[in-house]
């Protein structure tokens, strides 16, 4: 389980991308992604493009990072998930909540 | 073992800066260590005696190893020196036996040789030993030995302490938990989860599920169903699952519908939860009186409508967002309507069901769910079935969520036993002699429930109580019959087929909205003393009215067949008299109990 994020050039755009399984376990290690940045970004992208699985503590976790990046003003993408993250996403319905593409 | 109980305890103590009181005062005297040391040459014994007194520490002195175990058990040093070679029992039996004495204490042992055979040195270690020390001795590696083993002696019993404040506080906690979880399965599954059409399965990961099922009778004779699953586990999942149950069945038993309970649960929760934490849920409402379902889906798996006459699978979608995500401003309560048949079987699961995983990681998944429903032959034992597909799936170590299941069969209202309350032996009657008339307006009738405060009403007579699900029912048809055929229009006959079912709720909401005039009154009088009572409930409509004439000639089954979409047949059964008045659109009914 790794969690990297970049800030795009602008510094108006973070990327985290989650590799592996993504549950309580990366909890800290999701949260520092975006908080311990010098930036405050206009926008967030959750790469899951290695994500294996996400359980319901991690959709809990997306929860935090929207309400960190300003709730119902916050402009946050999921993108690449596979079918079975994307699934799991449907069934909670995220999808009126974030961006999923 | 006091002694040395006090003096880790005062040591630390006395590390903290600013201990100033009385008790440390006598930690100074007490924290010199002391030293044993055990030698039959007078001379060495003297000569180390004399070392270690010009380091500050307090010596004991034995001369052979039977003195040294009786000095360790009177004065308990804090480290043993003892020689290898001594008349009457040498070092090494000395070692192993203070090392018994000593137990969980840490009591560094160390040999004074003059042996420097490797053969030996390891025997002395073998025999309990924690180190060596050759004669003749350099004062300096002494005092660096010594110091070492002082450090490593707090170290450990730190350590000690520290465990034995683990243990008691994890026993404590275990305690605590168990407590909260007797009061938890109190609130969390009262109802009537025992109802002789239910099955339900747990398999929690800890003392504490974050899985819920509810399940309760409402006034009206409905079956209705909660399965909860809230993020994360133990604990923390459980506490949301308090305020759930109770606003659950508080709201149920006071006839209000799934729409405000999901609406006041998504609110609360909302409310209190963190951010991270909120429940996924299905509530479904079963009606076996007009076998009909009333289902919301927020983030749990499909809900399954097993219907073995035909062999058919349903799947009610998850459609919402979990309970406590959003406000209540954006909360969505639409319901899926569907039709029911007697021994249909409605099964929902929490996902740690489809999420269990076998020994290599594989996942149990809807599929494999599925098909164990569609082998089904027995749907009397489908249960048992899917219990043991899923035992055998997984290996019995590596359950990581908590599982959920339940099953609830469709019966005939008939079959069905409701479990009425207790009778109130009533001292008090409650008010005696009232009426209410309640009117609803246009914006009232589109959206509000008048029922749970009608009730709320009628249930301060203690005697009504007793037959709050007929009153109930009662009032509850004539109400619908007033707005959706007086009002709006609809046509019962509409409800026979399944499609039709659908259609007619859907038509329902539609006419609602679109709704440009109308109003229903309700109006109650009441009389009664300590033998019996009348209530008359009367329900007028603005709407046309309808042909109530061929029910009331003809009684035959066929027409209460016809009008069962009407409840007449129902209404007549629970009250003394059903009178139509103006055309139809003013309806009287008469409830009677006890000796008049």
């Amino acid at each position: 389980m790794t969690i990297s994020s970049t800030v795009s050039q602008d510094g108006t755009e973070l990327t985290i991308s989650i590799a592996g399984r993504f549950d309580f376990s990366s909890h800290q290690e999701f949260r520092d992604s975006y908080e311990n940045i010098n930036v405050k970004p206009m926008s967030y992208t959750v790469d899951m493009n290695d994500t294996t699985y996400l359980d319901s503590s991690a959709l809990g976790m997306l929860l935090l990072l929207r309400d960190y990046a300003g709730g119902n003003e916050s402009k946050i993408t999921i993108s690449n998930a596979n079918e079975d993250v994307k699934k799991i996403l449907s069934i909670s319905n995220f999808e009126h909540l974030f961006a999923i593409n | 073992m006091m002694k040395a109980a006090n003096k880790s305890f005062v040591r630390s103590v006395a590390g903290k800066s600013d201990s100033s009181d009385a008790s440390t005062e006598s930690v100074i005297t007490m924290s010199i260590p002391t030293i044993l040391i055990a030698d039959d040459s007078d001379t060495d014994r003297l000569l180390l005696e004399k070392i270690l007194v010009q380091q500050g520490y307090q010596v004991e002195v034995a001369s052979n190893g039977k003195e040294a175990i009786a000095q360790f058990e009177k004065c308990r040093p804090d480290i043993v020196l003892l020689d290898a070679l001594m008349p009457v029992m040498d070092g090494f039996e000395a070692a192993m036996r203070i090392k018994a004495i000593a137990g969980e204490d840490f009591t560094p042992i160390v040999f004074l040789t003059s042996l420097d055979e490797a053969d030996s040195l390891a025997q002395c270690l073998d025999a309990g030993g924690d180190d060596f020390l050759t004669k003749p001795y350099n004062s300096i590696i002494l005092k660096a030995k010594l110091n070492a083993f002082m450090r490593m002696k707090d170290m450990h019993s730190t350590l000690k302490q520290q465990r034995d404040e683990i243990k008691q506080y994890n026993s404590r906690l275990i305690t605590e938990q168990e407590v909260a979880k007797r009061i938890f399965d109190k609130v969390a599954h009262a109802g009537c989860l025992d109802a002789p059409n239910i099955k339900y399965a747990f398999s929690p990961i800890s003392i504490f599920n974050g899985d819920v099922i509810l399940a309760a009778m409402s006034p009206s004779g409905n079956l209705v169903v909660l399965l909860g699953d809230f993020t994360g586990h133990g604990l923390s999942a459980a506490i949301g699952a308090m305020p759930l149950a109770q606003s659950f069945y508080s709201m149920l038993e006071k006839g209000f519908g799934i729409k405000e309970i999901l609406r006041e649960i998504n609110s609360k929760l909302n409310e209190i939860l963190p951010v991270d934490v909120f429940c996924c849920a299905l509530v479904v409402e079963f009606n076996f009186k007009d076998q009909m379902l009333h289902l919301w889906n927020g983030g749990l798996p499909d809900g399954i409508l097993y219907r073995p006459s035909e062999g058919k699978i349903i799947k009610f979608h998850s459609t919402n967002l979990p309970l406590g995500v959003r406000s209540n401003d954006d909360f969505d309560d639409h319901l899926v309507v569907h039709d029911l048949q007697p021994d249909d079987r409605f099964i929902v699961c929490s996902d740690g069901l489809y999420e269990a995983e076998d020994e290599h990681g594989n996942m149990f998944g809807e599929e494999r769910f599925l098909s164990v429903i569609e082998s089904n032959q027995n749907p009397d034992h489908l249960f048992h079935e899917i219990n043991v597909s899923i035992n055998s799936f997984i290996g019995v170590d590596t359950l990581s969520d908590d599982i959920s299941l339940i099953e609830i069969k469709v019966v005939n209202a008939d079959d069905l036993q409701v479990v009425f309350p207790e009778a109130v032996s009533s001292e008090k009657l409650g008010p005696k002699d009232w009426s209410l008339y309640y009117e609803l307006r246009r914006d009232t009738l589109k959206d509000y429930d008048p029922l749970p405060l009608m009730l709320h009403i009628l249930m301060q007579v203690p005697f009504l109580r007793l037959s709050s699900s007929q009153i109930y029912t009662v009032i509850a048809e004539l109400y619908s019959n007033a707005l959706e055929h007086g009002i709006l229009g609809l046509s019962s006959e509409q409800k026979v087929t399944p499609a039709g079912f659908a259609q007619y709720y859907l038509a329902r909401n539609q006419k609602l909205q679109d709704l440009v005039e109308g109003k229903v009154s309700i109006a109650l009088h009441y009389q009664g003393d300590e033998t019996g009572g009348r209530l008359e409930v009367e329900v007028k409509d603005s709407g046309e009215g309808f042909d109530f004439e061929p029910y009331l000639k003809d009684t035959s089954s066929e027409m209460q067949k016809k009008y069962s979409g009407r409840g007449i047949y129902l209404l007549h059964s629970l009250c003394q008299s059903v009178e139509f008045f103006d055309g139809g659109s003013r309806v009287q009914a008469v409830f009677v109990w006890g000796g008049e």
